[in-house]
This record gives C-alpha cells, structure tokens and sequence, in this order.
C-alpha cells in the first residue's frame, strides 16, 4: 500500500545540509502495525511526515495506492490527506476555541457532509471514544488523555486507511499513554494500517513490526 | 466544504475571540463614519452657500463702481484710483436696455433710529420698490415706495426693529427719527433672517433719494439688475458694460459680475473642499484598514499552527483563503455597516445642533466610505491567509 523508493530529506541550517532522511526504501502493507524508533533527530517524524504528505521529499518516489502521490497538485495532496489519511500528534493540535465535538466534526465539514449525518456521525464516534459526557467541552476543560482521544477521534472519523501517530503519548503519563495505545491498537485490529513513532522501547515492542532509525537511515526492520 | 458552513465556522471564530473583533470592527466603523461625517460637513457649507446665493435670485448682475483687479476675482476685492461715480441716472439707462427685467439701485448705511422714546442704529438700505421681488423679500405689513410717491419719505422696518419700537404691533402708519429726517412707517417686513451677511430683520429701507441725502453721497453702492432669461446673462453684462463706459465718457471703470459666475466659483470652491476633507477622511479610513490589517495579521500568524493543522486534516490551500476570506468579510461587513450608521446618525446630530447647515453626507461618500472599508479588511484578512496556505502543512504546524 504505501511504497518508498530512495526517498530523502534534506534541510539546510545555514551551509550545513542535514540529511533527514537519506535514501530510505521502504514498504508497508495495508492493515500492518508498525513502530518507529529511535535517538531523538533520527528522521522518525520527518518519514512519518513525508508518509502522511505533510511534507515533501527533495528526492524519490513514493507510491500510495500504487500512485505516485509526490506528483500531485497541493489540491490533490490535499484529498488524499483527507481521505486516506490520519494524523496524531503529540500536542494534539486541537482548535482550542472548538468544543470536543466541534473538533471532531472539522474533517466531516471539510468533506461537505450534511449537518444531519455529521451529528449521527460524531454522536456516533463520541460514544465510540468514550467522550460523550465531554462533547460540549473545550480543549483546554479535558485532560491529556482526553484531548489525545478526541485527537484520535478527530483523525479516524472519515476512516482513514492509515493512521500515522507521531508520540501519541509522549505529552502522557505511563498509564493514560497505555490505554491510549490500545485505542490505536483496537483500530489497527479493525483494519487500519498503523504507524505510531515513539520513545518509549516498552510500547514500540508492541508493534508486530519494529523499525529502528539512526541518522535518516532505516537501521533494522524486524517483524 | 458547504457555503453555509463556511459562514458559520468563520463566524464562530470571531465570537470566539469578541474584544478582537469588537476592536477590528471599532476601527473600521470610526474610519467609515469619519469618512460620511466629514463629507457630510463640507457637503452641507457648499449647500449652505449656494442656497444663500440662490436666494437672492440666479439672473442676477451686480454692477458696482470701480475695476476689480482681476476678472473673476471676489467682490470685495475691488481695487483701483477713485472711480467715476455710479449715479442713478446711469441706473436708469441700465434699466432700459431689453435684456433687463428690474433693477433696483442700493445704497447701504449705518444711521440712529428714534421712534416711541427709542434710540439704536440701524443699518439703512436706500433703494427702490424692485429691491423685494429681486432679492426675494416679504413685507408682512403695509408697502413700500410705489412708483407714483418714489421720493416721499417713507420706511420699511425689519421684522426685529418694528418689534423692538413697537411691541403692540402698530408700526404702520407711526413717524420715526432716522438721523435727523422724519419718515413715516408704510410697511413691515416680514421675518426671514441671515440672507447674504445682513439680518433683514435688523435693516430699514428708505427710498434711493433719502438714502444718498441722509449718506451724502451720490454714488450708488451697488446696482442688482434682474436679467430677463437666463442664457442672456453674458449678452446683458456687455451690455450694461457697454451702456456705462459710454456713459463714463469711455472708461471702463465699473464692474458687472454674473450673480451665477460668484455662485459657481463658490461651489467650485467649497466642491475641492468637501473633496479635501473627503480625502483627508479616506485617509484615516486607509489608516484604521492598516490598523486592522496589522490586528488581522497577527491575528492569522498566531492562528499558523491552526493552518497546519486544518491542511493536515486534508483542507486544500483554497478552502484555508474562503475561511479567513469569510472571517475578513464578516468584520469589513460589520465595520462598514456599523460605520454607515454611526456617519448617518452623526451627520443627524450635526444637523440638529447646527440647523442651518444642510449636512447631508453626498451619495457617493457613503459609497467611498464602505467599500475602501471592505476592500481595506478583506485585504487586510486575505493577505496573510494567501501566505500562510502556502507554506507546507509541516512547517505551518510547527510555527506557534
Ligand atoms: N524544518 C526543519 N528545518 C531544519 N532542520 C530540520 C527541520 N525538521 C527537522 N530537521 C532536522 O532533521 C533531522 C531529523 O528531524 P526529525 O525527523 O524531527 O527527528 P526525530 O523525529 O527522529 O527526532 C534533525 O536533525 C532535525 O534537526
Ligand atoms: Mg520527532
């Protein structure tokens, strides 16, 4: 489903070029669970980035739907982000002035969906995420482990066909960073293909695929 | 993403932040109202000077002895050596010619007036019956000077003197003191305030004759000659031109002024003037559209990360412009109605507490002042949004 041929990265700070990403292949199956590890300014966010076409890479191909996605207009870009795509950040990047529900509903107006299905819609997936007695809250009245589900919420309710988390839990402590990875993991068991980076070794462990990266390169791969 | 939608969501974000928007709407509403306030004032002078004008009648020609210096130039500025006089006879043979309807000769003075035990100065017009129908004036009581008794001593006192004499009401018919000359009142005038810097309600008129004794002089002070029809007017100021330097033993020494030509300079004048303040007020309407374009781009750098956020979920560059495209609108929509209201109840006020000026804000002030308003905001909201869409949804999300 997703495939990266010779895809690299670089940024330039001053006359020094960083190689973000150097020449990475790599292949990924639809519905796999993978995690992304490695020494913080390895490249993990930037691959993820590059996967979830927030960012473009200055060389490489990159097939999604055996398309080259990297030609695409902004626009285009833009549909493929909105239909395919998830995306979980570590800061959550919730519109603060919009109540949980509201944030939810954003991608659903984005499509065009009708105020009447949008509402069975998010009643739908605020009851799925457990947030219904939260859903006229505004960000700033949830605690961490609910902004990361409305979060959550938010990027999986159009039914992406991946689901890209970059530290979910790294704003959460032990035990809410958990039952937010069995959140993701229940929708990797749905279908959705996952790919979460992380810090913490204990939860990277639990993907059925692990990559490790160092210095913009894929070090190991192991299943 | 539906229109509706667009509208609701743009609008949600301004009463999400009121004293934002209430401050962005404040500016462009004061710029807005400054704008029809400030035409409004200057609109009402020119009116206010035309309907003075207009007044005394638009056929008008003024003949007054002396060259002024320049054509075209003020009345008052009349320059030269002693001119000839302007007699009543010269008068008399301007009245002849075919193109002149009336006339009437003026000769204007300060005298004391005694009457009833009273005593005041007065300003005294000498001049002849044609003077009221020329100059639009009413008698309420009586009349004055039919042409059989021209020179009989007879007077006309303003609305204010006859009250001030004779509180009862009985003016017609008394004998007043005007200097040391006895006249006797024949008619009262009917009130009417201000007309060309005289209070008819504070002026007698005695006839031509009497005013020259009573002023020893025998130059008139100014000779008003109603011109037939309108299109004539050039043709009449020749020929009264004419009709004077042949009888001034060929020196041009008088000068005839169109009534019309004054009153167009006037409003040519006081047009750049209103068109002076207008463009002073745009101006401070282009300063608060910086100002609110200053407010808006803050406002747009600070809200970066919500781009990104909003592209990441998949919003094409499009979409982000008709957001913050509709959030602009809304403000400049608000501003510039805001500002309309505040102009038109402004310029109500001005015309309450200054009942004379006439200040209606013109037309196409209210026009100006709205849409440099929406230009200026839209612009203002659009701008920085056009930028921010640009930027890749990585670099959008990670500005703060
Ligand atoms: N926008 C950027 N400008 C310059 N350098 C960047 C930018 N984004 C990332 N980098 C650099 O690229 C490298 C990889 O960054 P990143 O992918 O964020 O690493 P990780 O997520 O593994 O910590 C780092 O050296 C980082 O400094
Ligand atoms: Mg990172």
């Amino acid at each position: 489903m997703i495939q990266l041929s010779g895809i690299t990265r670089i940024f330039h700070m001053g006359d020094q070029a960083i190689h973000a990403l150097d020449h990475i292949d790599l292949t990924i199956d639809s519905g796999e669970y993978i995690s992304i590890m490695g020494p913080s300014g390895s490249g993990k966010s930037t691959l993820l980035n590059v996967i979830g076409l927030l960012d473009r890479p200055d060389s490489g191909h990159y097939l999604l739907d055996d398309k080259d996605v990297t030609a695409l207009s902004e626009t285009e870009q833009a549909q493929v982000r909105r239909e395919k795509i998830g995306f979980v950040f570590q800061s959550f990047h919730l519109i603060p002035r919009l109540t949980a529900a509201e944030n939810i509903e954003v991608p659903l107006i984005l499509t065009g969906m009708s105020p009447a299905e949008r509402k069975a819609r998010i009643a739908e997936t605020l009851q799925a995420f457990n947030l219904s007695d939260r859903a006229h809250h505004r960000p700033a009245e949830l605690s961490g482990g609910q902004r990361q589900r409305v979060a959550i919420a938010r990027a999986t309710i159009l039914h992406p066909t991946a689901l890209l988390a970059d530290e979910p839990t790294g704003n959460l402590d032990h035990r809410i960073g958990s039952e937010v990875m069995v959140l993701l993991e229940a929708l990797n068991q749905a279908g959705t293909t996952l790919i979460v980076v992380t810090h913490d070794r204990e939860l990277g462990l639990r993907a059925r695929r692990r990559i490790a990266m160092r210095d913009g390169r894929i070090e190991t791969d192991e299943r | 993403m539906k229109f509706q939608d667009l509208l609701r969501f743009s609008l949600k974000t301004l009463t999400s932040h009121p004293a934002r928007s209430f401050l962005i709407v404040l500016a462009m509403a004061l710029g807005v109202a400054a704008v029809i306030m400030l035409t409004a004032l200057g609109d009402g002078a020119r009116r206010y000077v035309v309907n003075e004008f207009s007044s005394i009648g638009t056929n008008l020609v003024i003949v007054m002895p002396g060259r002024a210096e320049t054509a075209g130039s003020f009345p008052g500025a009349v320059m030269g050596q002693t001119p000839r006089d302007l007699t009543l006879d010269d008068a008399h043979w301007v009245g002849r010619l075919p193109q002149v309807s009336r006339y009437a000769p003026l000769n204007v003075g300060v005298a004391e007036l005694s009457a009833a035990g009273k005593l005041r100065e007065v300003t005294l017009m000498g001049t002849t019956a044609d003077i009221f129908p020329i100059r639009h004036m009413k008698l309420a009581l009586g009349k004055f000077l039919s042409s059989s008794s021209e020179s009989s001593a007879q007077i006309v006192l303003g609305a204010k003197i006859a009250q001030e004499f004779f509180p009862d009401g009985n003016a017609l018919g008394q004998r007043v003191r005007l200097s040391d000359r006895r006249f006797l009142v024949t008619g009262v005038m009917a009130v009417q305030g201000e007309s060309m810097g005289y209070n008819s309600d504070e002026l007698v008129i005695i006839p031509i004759q009497h005013a020259q004794t009573l002023l020893n002089t025998t130059s008139l002070f100014r000779l008003l000659v109603e011109i037939r029809y309108h299109d004539e007017i050039d043709s009449a100021r020749e020929a009264i031109r004419q009709t004077l330097i042949q009888r001034h033993d060929g020196e041009d020494d008088v000068t005839v002024i169109a009534h019309d030509a004054v009153l167009a300079t006037f409003e040519r004048i006081l047009r750049a003037l209103t068109l002076g303040v207008a463009g002073i007020a745009i101006i401070s309407l282009a300063v608060a559209g910086i100002l609110v374009m200053n407010v808006m781009l803050v406002s747009v750098s600070q809200r970066t990360a919500e781009i990104g956020l909003l592209k990441a979920i998949g919003a094409p560059a499009a979409i982000i412009r008709y957001i913050f495209l509709a959030e602009a609108i809304w403000l400049s929509l608000a501003g510039a109605l805001g500002g309309f209201i505040l102009g038109q109840a402004g310029s109500w006020a001005l015309r309450l507490a200054y009942p004379q000026l006439p200040a209606w804000p013109p037309l196409w002030a209210n026009f100006a002042g709205i849409a440099v308003a929406l230009l200026a905001g839209i612009l203002a909201g659009l701008l920085p949004a056009v930028r921010a869409a640009k930027l890749d949804p990585v670099n959008a999300l990670g500005k703060r």
